[in-house]
């Protein structure tokens, strides 16, 4: 808390007068808008302490799990769905009960989690970077180029998101007819940032439209500043707030993508669940009473989406001019 | 409005009620795959396909044989069989059925991309004697020939040709052709309407040569998949028969009053096949050599698997640990050889070890999930158990639509199979499962190639020994020859559960088939 008291303690006028060093980023950040409307908005501290603990658990699984549900040899089947704890057939070995497979729920909620979330962050992760550089290109070049990159969007928009990811699930499984690990891994990556990335080409190519015909474009242009250059250095970093904002919108769509994929079985492997496939197994045994294994899975879910979502609503609240 | 015309409305009302159609809503886990009935040797497809398509021989709802295309068979010779054919009998499109027909169908059945080469194999040539007559030569005296014929169905040899259908769809390549999507057969329901993995409608085949037992008039076959959904399914009436029904959910059903659940043993039996040809396996960690071929590393998988465990937990006790190949109930089940190797994961480490794998190894193991009852759950703990001893599975579980043709390529190196000899013999098992593949039908599921000489042999013994102890002595050296071998792991024998309406009354056969024919539905 120094950097902020000791920036309000100058007040302007002696700082005309006595020439304080000029604050550092943290401190610039601290006493920003953005750290005051954060400060201030309850949701956005909850979700934040939520979506903190929930990738402090999936990080650090390892260490905080119980268990580890993805190594077969520790299984015990025998102990297979045994209900919550507090539940009289319950054991205190596995606090939230276990799977039909003898797995700790718990510790399959934040190893699936890791799993989730790595899943969500690269898939997005690729998705700018397709989406952010086919939409400045698009917006910047323009003609052709343009309308040949917006009719492909086009082309990708037409159909729902779920269609193209199993599609291309399925190309990259014929592809690799016996892809495990990491290989499966990367094309069910692939299939979801190849669906998400249609979204920022968009953002981008309207916001680069606007740019482009600005006075310090025109101005760069002028002394010879070269095309790549003018985008790189100085429309992209103007481009790129509604850019952020939308990632942290698409990180649970992503995640939702994934366990809607691994739901229908072409995600992850049943060895090593993911929450959407936890949620799946889980589903088959909601009728005979046993709850435990969809629903811990399911809320899990629904908190992780959830936080990461309402910081994206708070970003984009607080990051747009006209909405103050 | 007067007395005359309520009285007038309801009469009529009444009619209507009567003459409206019966309908039966089905529900299977998985669709039929084609409705070419020579394109797939699998119980769905050839029970559904049995309700269009008709064989000679048939079965009774005691599993005796009756006839049905023929009117009775004799034997000529020791491999000579006499047909005498059904007059009168005409396919759904009106031509009529005769000795042609039959001499064609086996020819197509026999031919390129048909899956029923397992039957067809022991016969040598199928000859026209007149119309209705026809005569079927073994290679050797073949005492089962009319208990192998069942499955076999008689196809149009017009329609066939008019269709270009004549050739079998290939499930192996993904060859289709119209027979995949129409149908023309004999039996007492004709297809009305086929959208592959959504819905196939029969209809009541009028002009069926035969009495129909029950009373349906329409049948509506829809796959779903998933075991929450089909159960929900059943509890709201949206269908009245549906199978199977999960293990978990039997109680549920019960529970729910208008409902029942007709459990049963059924002769399925569950195991996992390994390759045992290839000298590398496709899909393993292992180079130069197949591991599978050392017979201590099948036996430790063997005694890695905790048979008593999945038995209680993954299907809740609606199981039959098992030791071989065939069930109880099948002819050549021999009780006193039907003990397993015992559950030992030190045994099995030091047998992995001895073959040289002391750290284990890593294998690709194919599994379907909406096959068999709790088909995915068993690879898994499969998969858990091996892990015990070092080995790695990289398990992929998919849907039949897929695995079937993959495996069926033997694009695998370590499978799970479920099966149940059409013959409710155990030569079928041992022809088609276990005898070394050959090009004619031999070993056709065979999948790993397991070969030796000693078990084929027997099993050409077998299906010529007329005298049926001296038989059952043949099975029962074949079956030790394998079981020493460890050839396979036999898992279990499933129950079959199928949940209905209780307005429905059927016959449930220890093969899982459901013949739509023997179906009530009884208004309420």
């Amino acid at each position: 808390m120094t950097p902020v008291q000791e920036s309000t303690a100058a007040p302007l006028v002696t700082a005309a007068a006595t020439v304080l060093p000029a604050p550092g980023a943290w401190a610039r950040f601290f006493d920003g808008d953005l750290w005051y409307s954060f400060r201030t908005s309850p949701v956005a501290v909850g979700a934040t302490l939520v979506a903190f603990v929930c990738v402090f658990c999936a990080l650090f699984a390892e260490v905080v799990a119980p268990h580890n549900p993805f190594d077969l040899a520790t299984l015990e089947l025998t102990d297979a769905r045994l209900p919550p704890a507090w539940e009289a057939e319950g054991s205190r070995k596995y606090l939230l009960g276990t799977d039909d497979q003898g797995r700790d729920i718990l510790s399959a909620l934040m190893y699936g989690a890791r799993l989730s979330l790595l899943v969500g962050l690269a898939s997005v992760l690729m998705s700018v970077i397709l989406g952010v550089a086919l939409g400045l290109l698009a917006g910047f070049v323009g003609g052709r180029t343009d309308a040949f990159i917006m009719r492909v969007c086009d082309t990708m928009l037409a159909f729902p998101a779920i269609l193209v990811a199993l599609l291309i699930n399925g190309v990259g499984h014929a592809v690799f007819p016996q892809a495990h690990g990491w290989l499966a891994f990367a094309v069910l990556v692939l299939a979801i940032s190849l669906t998400g990335w249609v979204q920022y080409a968009r953002t981008v190519r309207g916001s680069t439209l606007v740019e482009r015909n600005k006075e310090y474009v025109q101005a760069a242009r002028v002394i010879g500043v070269a095309p790549l250059r003018i985008m790189r250095r100085h429309v992209l970093p103007n481009v790129l707030g509604p850019v952020l904002i939308l990632a942290t919108i698409q990180v649970p769509a992503a995640i939702i993508l994934e366990a809607t994929l691994s739901y229908l079985g072409v995600g992850v492997p049943p060895t090593s669940p993911s929450l959407g496939t936890l949620i799946r197994v889980g589903q088959d045994f909601l009728f005979s009473g046993e709850w435990w294994i969809t629903i811990f899975p399911g809320l899990m879910l629904v908190m992780i989406a959830l936080s990461v979502n309402l910081l994206g609503d708070w970003l984009r609240d607080a990051l747009n001019p006209r909405l103050r | 409005m007067n007395f005359k015309t309520t009285l007038l409305a309801t009469a009529m009302a009444l009619t209507c009620a009567v003459a409206q159609a019966v309908t039966l809503r089905v529900a299977n886990a998985g669709d039929v795959q084609s409705m070419d009935p020579h394109s797939l040797n699998e119980t769905l497809q050839l029970s559904f396909t049995a309700s269009v398509y008709e064989a000679l021989v048939g079965r009774g709802k005691d599993m005796a044989l009756k006839p049905l295309l023929a009117t009775k068979w004799s034997q000529t010779s020791p491999t000579v069989w006499r047909f005498e054919l059904r007059k009168g009998v005409k396919f759904h499109d009106g031509t009529p059925f005769d000795a042609d027909d039959v001499v064609f169908s086996f020819k197509r059945a026999a031919g390129d991309g048909s899956d029923m080469k397992g039957v067809t194999a022991p016969i040598k040539a199928v000859r026209k004697v007149d119309a209705s007559t026809v005569e079927i030569e073994t290679g050797a005296p073949f005492p089962i020939l009319p208990d192998t014929l069942t499955t076999l169905a008689i196809m149009s040899h017009k329609w066939c040709e008019e269709n270009k259908a004549e050739k079998p769809v290939d499930r192996r390549k993904g060859v289709e052709n119209t027979a995949s999507f129409k149908a023309n057969g004999t039996g007492p329901y004709r297809l009305k309407e086929r959208q592959p993995s959504t819905r196939t409608v029969l209809v009541r085949n009028f002009n069926y040569w035969d009495k129909v037992e029950g009373n349906v008039d329409e049948v509506v076959f829809t796959p779903i998949g998933n075991d929450a959904t089909r159960v929900a399914a059943l509890l709201s009436g949206e269908i009245d028969v549906m199978e199977p029904v999960p293990l978990q959910d039997v109680e549920r059903v019960k529970s729910s009053g208008n409902l029942t659940v007709l459990q049963g043993a059924e002769l399925r039996t569950i195991f996992l096949g390994m390759d045992q040809k290839r000298d590398e396996l496709l899909f393993s960690n292992v180079k130069g050599k197949n591991p599978f071929k050392d017979k201590r590393v099948r036996q430790a998988f063997y005694q890695a698997i905790d048979i008593e465990a999945i038995k209680s937990r993954v299907m809740r006790n609606a199981s039959t640990p098992t030791a071989e190949m065939v069930g109880p109930g099948v002819r050549g089940f021999q009780p006193d050889m039907n003990k397993r190797l015992p559950y030992d994961v030190e045994a099995a480490k030091k047998l992995l070890a001895e073959a040289g794998y002391p750290s284990g190894f890593e294998v690709a193991m194919n599994c379907p999930n909406d096959r068999y009852v709790n088909d995915a759950a068993i690879c898994q703990a499969v998969a858990a158990n091996l892990a015990r001893i070092g080995v790695k599975i990289n398990l992929q579980t998919e849907t039949k639509n897929t695995y079937f043709p993959k495996i069926l390529r033997r694009d695998t190196s370590f499978y799970l199979l479920g099966w149940v000899p059409a013959t409710v013999d155990s030569h079928d098992a041992m022809y088609s499962l276990i005898a070394s593949p050959t090009d004619k039908g031999q070993g056709q599921f065979n999948l790993g190639a397991y070969s030796n000489p000693k078990f084929d042999e027997l099993t050409a013994k077998v299906q010529s020994e007329i005298d049926d102890k001296k038989r059952n002595e043949l099975i029962r050296e074949a079956f030790k020859v394998h079981q020493d071998d460890i050839g396979h792991i036999p898992l279990h024998q499933q129950s079959l559960a199928w949940g209905l309406n209780k307005k429905v009354s059927l016959v449930q056969l220890p093969d899982n088939r459901m013949f739509f024919k023997w179906i009530t539905v009884n208004s309420k």
